[in-house]
């Protein structure tokens, strides 16, 4: 993911607001790195999965990544943990894990 | 050609958005207001207008389709009066603060309860603040001219903001008087096309009504005020270029008669017609007596009003609204306040009247001028006085 | 003519009365003169006692107030003589102009009108040319022959405007009820 700076409120004066706050940067939500919110985070057993791809289709953030050899893997910049992909796989394939727990 | 003809302000404000070529039309209907969404649907199912009219199931979700239809750059209209507008309140501010430039004829009607479809300017009072550009007619022709002009206006890259345009309920929106329509050329040359430099657009895609947390919302707000307050610089030049092309010259403040006249009455709205007869009465008497009538609403044309004050020592604000205890008539309080600063100012009195349709003849503003300087000569302790209200009402204080 | 002329309509919602008014003022104003129309203000329901205004002149009309002290006062429904007060401030010279069988000397004597009287039959006359009892158009015309506030042609393009198909009915109950209506001064 890119590492560009986000900028926060502080950056900008009241001169800087673009006209009606547009936002002419289409997907700077991209930027937000929502993964910090997280306490508990999922671990895929590739012995266990089958490349359903249901964490993928489930996941409300799109934050699940379809890699090239066909399995899947969590976003961690931007993983809340929310725990849905552990819930809907089909293999159990997916454990959270304390954020803790490195 | 231009053509006169005999047209309700309602018709005219609709012919209006005709020649302007509206692209969206979303109205819910409500007496006083209902000639304009009844002809604009007349309109476009004859094909009279190729716009889109969306007829929505209320005021509010009318508004809400003209934030879209504003969204993707249409030159969006609607229109609506007193429990209308404020079914549409959160929507109202909205608009302005999203600076989308929809132009919305307001019939001032009054504001229930009890129940009135009469007019007042109740209804205009409870958006005063809401960042809408609004101006004032006091008769059919500029209900058709300030709504071409409200076109002009918003949609000015340099101002994208909203348009109110008032005049009153049922003694403008009902009543049949002339109108100079003009040729189609002449509008087209007055009106560009509207181009809308954020329009929503999958190819240039960008974001529109964006969460404002604490540490923007501030800045967002006074970015706001700035660029409402400099819109005057485009609704002066936009009453000068209408002037240019049509012949009539609109200005910010009317004055009538009040050059160097002791005493000022002001007012807004067609009751500013009956109040000039007031006037010419008493100046066929020798009275140093004049009026003065806002014509801009929003932003509040301080300096203008000041030069039409000039040197009167007594003004008499004619409120047709009640702010409940609050400083007085709203308009009143608002005068007092734009004049605060000024060394010389003159007394000002409130009259409230007119209130959910009582009407005001000319014998009410006669009555309305006496009675004003009557409480700047001898003084009184009431924060306004009423005109045309059974029960004399005493102990209001300021 | 010149000077400002005060015209009140009487009627019942849904019969024509506030239409009337309207076809005339914008007659006036197609002539190049100044007009005004308004119904009484107010949510409209078929059958009730409405009222409507009408101003001509040939300087700008200011005045917005409902008319108190009209010039002439017309009756679209003669019924409504015993349920409003139509002559209420009608001026010491002015004029009533009624839809009734009965003749104007009749209608004198029944009500006490001191001012002159125009009559006409105008629910037959609509019957006959509109096939409905509704009188507005003609009582344009029982207004014209009294004073002849604008031309009867201009009126003409008027209906044919507002009308379309409908308005060659409309044009010659007007037209009859020029003819007919019947003034005692």
């Amino acid at each position: 993911m890119a590492e560009k700076r986000l900028k926060t409120g502080s950056d900008f004066t009241w001169r800087d607001m673009e006209v009606g706050n547009v936002v002419k940067e289409a997907g700077n939500a991209a930027l937000r790195r929502t993964g910090d919110w997280r306490s508990q985070r999922p671990v895929i057993d590739r012995e266990k999965c089958n490349k359903c791809g249901l964490c993928w289709l489930y996941c409300p953030d799109a934050a699940i990544k379809p890699l090239e050899d066909g399995y899947y893997e969590a976003d961690l910049f931007y993983c809340k943990g929310c725990g849905i992909c552990a819930n809907v796989c089909p293999k159990e394939a997916i454990t959270m894990i304390e954020e803790e727990e490195k | 050609m231009s053509r006169r003809v005999g047209l309700e302000a309602s018709l005219a404000a609709a012919e209006a958005a005709r020649m302007a070529d509206v692209d969206v039309i979303a109205a819910y209907p409500i007496t006083p207001q209902t000639h304009i969404p009844e002809r604009l649907a007349e309109m476009v199912a004859d094909g009279e207008l190729n716009a889109a009219y969306i007829p929505v199931e209320s005021e509010h979700s009318a508004l809400s389709a003209c934030l879209g239809a504003a969204a993707v750059g249409a030159r969006t209209f609607t229109a609506t009066a007193g429990q209308g507008l404020e079914l549409m309140h959160e929507v109202v501010y909205v608009a302005s603060s999203m600076r989308y430039p929809i132009v919305m004829t307001v019939c001032n009607r009054a504001l229930s309860a009890p129940l009135s479809v009469w007019g007042d300017h109740s209804d205009v009072m409870a958006v005063r603040d809401t960042g809408w550009i609004q101006i004032f007619c006091q008769n059919s022709q500029e209900a058709f001219d300030l709504t071409l002009w409200a076109f002009r206006v918003g949609e000015d890259s340099r101002v994208l903001l909203p348009v109110m345009v008032h005049f009153d309920g049922f003694h403008l929106s009902h009543v049949t008087e002339p109108v100079v329509l003009p040729e189609q050329e002449e509008v087209d040359g007055f009106l560009p096309r509207f181009r809308y430099p954020f329009a929503l657009n999958p190819d240039k895609p960008m974001t529109h009504g964006a969460f404002g947390p604490p540490d923007i919302y501030s800045e967002a707000k006074i970015a706001q005020e700035v660029a409402f307050r400099k819109s005057k610089d485009v609704i002066i030049q936009g009453f000068k270029e209408f002037g240019d092309i049509f012949g009539r010259y609109y200005h910010l403040v009317e004055s009538y008669r009040a050059e160097g006249a002791k005493t000022l009455l002001l007012t807004m709205g067609s009751f500013s017609e009956t109040a000039k007869i007031a006037i010419d009465l008493k100046k066929s008497k020798g009275e140093s007596v004049g009026l003065i009538s806002l014509r801009l609403w929003r932003p509040f044309p301080f300096e203008e009003l000041r030069q039409a004050v000039g040197n009167a020592e007594t003004l008499i604000v004619f409120d047709r609204c009640i702010s409940f205890g609050g400083p007085g008539g709203p308009v009143s309080s608002e005068i007092k306040s734009a004049l605060y600063s000024e060394k010389n100012r003159p007394e000002v009195v409130s009259f409230i009247g007119g209130l959910g349709g009582r009407d005001m003849a000319v014998e009410d503003f006669e009555y309305v001028i006496e009675r004003g300087r009557e409480i700047v000569e001898k003084g009184s302790k009431e924060l306004f006085e009423t005109v045309g209200i059974r029960g004399k009402v005493t102990g209001i204080r300021g | 003519m010149a000077g400002l002329l005060e015209i009140r309509w009487h009627g019942r919602g849904g019969l024509g009365a506030v239409t009337s008014a309207e076809l005339v003022a914008r007659a006036a104003i197609s002539e190049g003169k100044y007009a005004q129309s308004f119904p009484s203000f107010g949510p409209e329901r078929r059958g009730a006692p409405v009222i409507a205004f009408l101003r001509i002149s040939d300087e700008s009309i200011r005045t917005r107030t409902a008319i108190d002290e009209p010039d002439i006062v017309v009756v679209l429904d003669p019924g409504l003589l015993r349920v409003v007060d139509v002559t209420s401030g009608l001026k010491d010279n002015g004029k009533i102009i009624i839809n009734s069988r009965k003749s104007p000397a009749e209608l004198k004597s029944e009500f006490g009108y001191k001012w002159p009287v125009a009559a006409v039959d105008a629910t037959r006359i609509a019957r006959e040319t509109i096939g409905m009892p509704i009188t507005n158009t003609a009582m344009i015309g029982a207004l014209l022959k009294v004073t002849e506030v604008v031309k009867l042609d201009t009126v003409v393009e008027q209906l044919d405007e507002r009308f379309g198909a409908r308005a060659k009915g409309n044009i010659e109950a007007m037209k009859r009820a020029y003819r007919e209506t019947v003034i005692k001064e």
